[in-house]
């Protein structure tokens, strides 16, 4: 994939970005801002491709490491955002009662 | 087959970056908020699910690497109390961060030789994911109160940042024109660790009550670190995705900011002033006036309506529960109760709104700041828990003080306020609150959490 290409999808993303995350309101921006930071461990796709893919062993154990990082921040981030999200949803429910 | 794993490969990244976005634009809407999480994570899953088909040699490294990071991540969502949020997400931002710097340094360990983009890219992702690494540690211990949440600031500090930035530019440039010289990989080395030491630098001079501003914003770094990674292994999934968290965090700082008055330029560098010694035409204009948990049942039974200003000292006393029951308490007495969130109540962003869920109370119940103040003077009481710059009347009144101009909940222009303080030590902000010694202020001095408790088992004894 070229470079450009790469840049374009680079700048639409963040133009899409600002218009989705205008619309979320302010009471979830906590739950927004852990989640957001969930979505940030997609660096975990490099990871793993660093760490299957070394040259060496220090390669390896850098691209490994890079696994547990990433990993600890997606599986993480995504659970204690729905721990939170729980929440909000029982009272959603209690509500309608 | 090598074509149609491909294919299946692109189809799995297009289908990721589309749960990523229907999850976010559903986390606008508290019912669906929920499932849009679940999207995203789904999403997660296919990416990694297609990395692992698409990329690897051998599974040696990778499958442990999971396994420890999966568990280390459970135990540490299943543990943390809902009030230290904020250094949660601190410490995972860093993690994400940290997660970019091994990725750039791998690659040019195994392929020094790499396009030239491709090295920028991991450049940017040196220098991004390393300062966002040591940066959101920081963070973490400010809020964590593992080190002082006061701003560290010695002579000629902008001036060394401003070296250590410089220098990172000309070792990187030197270093792009010739990756595989016999001084490169030192001078890899060594921005690595100037990246690092640039995190810790434009932290360490930012207040602890600045801290939610500087999370959100690296937040946005650690997507943009994301983004390089990106570069580095061609992959777009990691550009939509770095992208879109990296527009969440400048949103988010600037949601902040401008909560505040501030410019993101002034929270970052500027830092307040005050701590303390310009405030001293705002204070001693009156007395305090110390009331018992007592005296404040009294004085609440006989409130028609009441607004509840909840702060970062309700967190800390973990007392969301016992003012809960103590609304409730209210509500059964007859008065309306309202619960009043600033947007920057807390240390981050809607903290209280998810302390309150916590604790369940009611949707209807919460009120931002707008809604409130212009209805404020017919209020009978207003009961501040643990809030403190963000009813601080000298941000209308004071000129001269650090937070002129700052948009607040006024809490002194209801017939009677309450608040329920450890001390009077001032805020995280470090600036005298002129409240405290209004006519109308009555000061309940002691535990949040014992506090409301206490007031709640005055209400049951009288029942």
């Amino acid at each position: 994939m070229s470079f450009g290409l790469l840049f374009f999808v680079f700048i639409l993303a963040i133009f899409l970005g600002v218009e989705l995350i205008s619309k979320v309101p302010s009471q979830l921006h906590t739950p927004l801002m852990s989640g957001t930071n969930a979505i940030s461990g997609i660096t975990i796709v490099g990871a793993l491709t660093a760490a299957g893919t070394g040259a060496d062993l220090t390669a390896s154990l850098l691209g490994t490491m890079a696994v547990i990082f990433a990993t600890i921040n997606v599986v993480g981030g995504y659970l204690v955002t729905d721990r939170m999200l729980a929440m909000f949803k029982r009272k959603e429910r209690e509500e309608l009662k | 087959m090598m074509a149609d794993n491909s294919l299946f490969i692109d189809f799995a990244y297009i289908a990721a970056s589309v749960l990523f976005i229907v999850g976010i634009k559903m986390l606008s809407r508290p019912e669906r908020a929920r499932r849009g999480n679940m999207l995203s994570a789904l999403g997660m899953l296919i990416a990694v699910v297609a990395s692992l088909i698409e990329c690897c040699i051998s599974f040696t490294w990778i499958i442990p690497g999971l396994i420890i990071g999966s568990a280390l991540g459970v135990v540490a969502a299943r543990m943390v109390q809902m009030t230290a949020m904020p250094q949660m997400v601190a410490l995972l931002n860093g993690f994400g961060g940290i997660a970019s710097l091994l990725i750039g340094w791998e690659n040019y360990h195994s392929e020094p030789a790499a396009a030239p983009f491709v090295t920028v890219a991991v450049l940017l992702a040196v220098l991004i994911g390393g300062l966002t690494f040591s940066g959101s540690m920081i963070a973490y211990a400010k809020l964590a109160e593992r080190i002082s949440g006061k701003p560290v600031r010695f002579a000629g500090q902008k001036a060394v940042n401003g070296a250590v930035l410089l220098t990172i530019l000309i070792g990187g440039a030197l270093f792009l024109l010739n990756p595989t010289a016999f001084y490169a990989y030192p001078l890899f080395m060594l921005i690595v660790l100037l990246s690092l030491a640039l995190g810790v630098l434009g932290v360490i001079p930012i207040g602890g009550a600045d801290m939610p501003v500087v999370i959100a914003l690296l937040n946005s770094y650690s997507g943009l670190a994301g983004c390089a990674a990106g570069f580095i292994i061609l992959n777009n999934v990691l550009i939509v995705a770095g992208a879109l968290v990296g527009a969440s965090g400048v949103i988010l700082s600037g949601v902040m900011c401008k909560a505040m008055n501030r410019s993101l330029a002034n929270v970052l560098f500027g830092g307040l002033q005050g701590n303390g010694k310009r405030s001293a035409e705002a204070e001693v204009q009156g007395a305090v006036k110390p009331i018992s948990a007592e005296e404040a049942y009294f004085v609440l039974e006989a409130a028609r309506s009441v607004v509840i200003v909840p702060g970062y000292g309700m967190a800390v006393a973990q007392a969301q529960h016992a003012v809960r029951e103590l609304g409730e308490i209210l509500e059964r007495n007859g008065a309306e109760v309202r619960y009043a969130i600033h947007p920057v109540a807390g240390r981050m962003p809607g903290h209280m709104n998810v302390l309150l869920a916590e604790a369940n109370v009611l949707y209807e119940q919460l009120a931002e700041m707008d809604d409130v103040n212009p209805a404020m003077e017919t209020v009978d009481v207003c009961l501040v828990i643990g809030a403190n710059d963000v009813v601080n009347p000298a941000a209308r009144e004071v000129p001269s003080s650090p937070i002129y101009g700052m948009p607040i909940i006024d809490a002194d222009k209801a017939r009677t306020v309450i608040v329920l303080k450890r001390s009077m030590a001032s805020g995280f902000a470090g600036i005298e609150n002129p409240l405290f010694t209004k006519d109308n202020t009555r000061m309940l001095f002691g535990d949040a959490k014992a506090m409301a408790q206490q007031m709640v088992s005055e209400f049951k004894s009288a029942a």
